[in-house]
């Protein structure tokens, strides 16, 4: 009894720890790869290639001013930041990473993971709406409306991969996985959901709550030092969330020929987040009506006709 | 318009195998021109005589004002600034006191590295400004090309010069 508790809590804090770290480390990996996309080598002063450069931003981080504005609503525009990161590294929870790896096996997973992205959208709804600030105000408005319309979409794109596997469960999903990746009979689903994970973390193209030649810095133009840093992790647990997720459900999760299950995982999640990253190297953000009516008019119908098909398909068959 | 953004990302990931085109500053020091417009300098002849006659042209073509100068005269005829004052700290760096000076004495150098802690420090006197060479022009000496007559060379001995005619003396 006792060593398997001693499991379960290496399991929870390994979790727990390594994504963390992973996000810390991304701020840096981030930076580096778009320097070299951008033809210049990036952050790459402090330590071996610059991997100090971490440290160097957290310290600052901690110990520069932080300032919380006299006419914020202070409870709420202290607690937001911290929803973020909380429920991204809830969601973690349930992403299995390895036939042993892994903190809990809902048979909800999915849905569970659905409703905590959705849930850290508040943490930016509430930083904007707290900051008493027009600018932080409207990216709280956009992230809203963002979230909203491309929630919708995502949830359907992903019924395909549900109904494929019979389940909600992320390791049954995973395991259905083990002789076709679910790319294959799913690519419409797999893109409609990629794009949703975009927007669902933020990122650019699809940054417009922050769109820092509008808004400043949208809606965490009022926030510095620890609580700043806190949004920023949250950004990136949330792009690792996405890369971990799309490799669970489309990219067979942790099959793979010759190397460790674990491996296979995390090779597949890195070179997701690196696309995330290209594309944010790559693409121009779009105006904010085109957002939204690319998500109506594109990628709902797309996810709807997924969603038939697939259905039609599966009843044919069986 | 699908293609057109996979072909922008493409593009943009060729870029991970070009050459940065970064100069890693304080171990690679980029190329400078010779002509490069960065911190002044005063030359002096090729007779290592100063070459500047304080005539305060550099001080009015100056944008910023930053030029300060005092003319004195020496004994033997020649015209020299007592002090000459640049105030790098309002210095833009823009040439047209090397364009005004009628002597070559004030040229820019390609240095940029002049930091300092204390603004006070961004203040030039003469003795900091004035080095031993002549610069980038060699062989001019204002004084062998110019009419005013100092000790040993008189009105008419410069070069391309005639003597000198008294028109007093014309019978006309
Ligand atoms: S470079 Fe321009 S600003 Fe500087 S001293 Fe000469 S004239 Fe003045
Ligand atoms: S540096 Fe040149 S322009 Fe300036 S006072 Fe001297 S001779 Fe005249």
């Amino acid at each position: 009894m006792n060593t398997s508790i001693w499991i379960t809590l290496l399991n929870i804090f390994g979790v727990l720890i390594a994504t963390v770290l992973l996000a810390a480390i991304l701020t840096w990996g981030e930076r580096r790869l778009l320097g070299f996309w951008q033809d210049r080598p990036g952050p790459n002063r402090v330590g071996p290639f610059g991997t100090l450069q971490v440290i160097a931003d957290m310290i600052k981080l901690f110990f520069k001013e932080d300032f919380t504005p006299r006419f914020a609503d202070i409870p709420v525009f202290v607690l937001a930041p911290t929803v973020v990161m909380a429920t991204m590294l809830i969601a973690f929870a349930v992403v299995p990473m390895s036939p042993s790896i892994g903190v809990a096996d809902l048979n909800i997973g999915l849905l569970f993971v659905l409703a905590m992205s959705s849930i850290a959208v508040y943490s930016i709804i509430l930083g904007g709406y707290a900051s008493n600030n027009k600018y932080a105000l409207l990216g709280g408005l956009r992230a809203a409306a963002q979230t909203v319309s491309y929630e919708v979409f995502m949830g359907l794109s992903l019924m395909g991969v549900v109904m494929m596997s019979g389940s909600f469960n992320l390791r049954d999903i995973v395991i259905a996985q083990a002789d076709t990746w679910f790319i294959v009979p799913q690519f419409l689903g797999f893109i409609v959901f990629f794009i949703a994970g975009i927007a669902e973390s933020r990122r650019t193209p699809f940054d417009l709550p922050e769109a820092e030649h509008e808004l400043t810095a949208g809606f965490h133009t009022e926030y510095s030092g620890m609580k700043f840093g806190m949004f920023f992790v949250g950004e990136y647990l949330a792009v690792i969330l996405i890369a971990a997720l799309i490799t669970t459900l489309f990219l067979g999760g942790w099959h793979g020929p010759l190397l460790p299950p674990i491996i296979w995982f995390c090779l597949k999640t890195a070179f997701l987040v690196a696309i995330f990253i290209l594309l944010r190297a790559a693409l121009p953000r779009p105006r904010y009506d085109q957002l939204m009516k690319f998500g109506w008019k594109v990628m709902l119908p797309l996810s709807l006709v997924n969603l038939l098909a697939t259905a039609g398909i599966l009843l044919w068959i069986a | 318009m699908i293609a057109s953004q996979i072909r922008s990302m493409w593009l943009v990931f060729k870029h991970l195998f070009r050459r940065n085109v970064t100069v890693q500053y304080p171990e690679e020091k980029p190329y400078l021109a010779p002509r490069y417009r960065g911190r002044i300098i005063l030359s002096r002849d090729p007779n290592g005589d100063e070459r500047c006659v304080a005539c305060n042209l550099c001080a009015v073509a100056c944008p910023p004002d930053c030029i300060s100068l005092q003319k004195t005269e020496d004994p033997d005829g020649r015209w020299r600034p007592e002090y000459f004052r640049i105030n790098f700290s309002r210095c833009i760096m823009c040439g047209l006191c090397e364009d005004a000076c009628p002597t070559y004495a004030i040229q820019l150098t390609p240095d940029f590295e002049m930091c300092e802690y204390d603004r006070q420090n961004m203040v030039y006197e003469k003795e900091d400004l004035l080095i031993d060479g002549p610069g980038k022009y060699h062989d001019y000496s204002f004084y062998q090309v110019a009419g005013k007559a100092i000790k040993g060379k008189d009105k008419g001995q410069a070069n391309n010069e005639a003597e000198p005619i008294n028109v007093k003396s014309l019978n006309l």
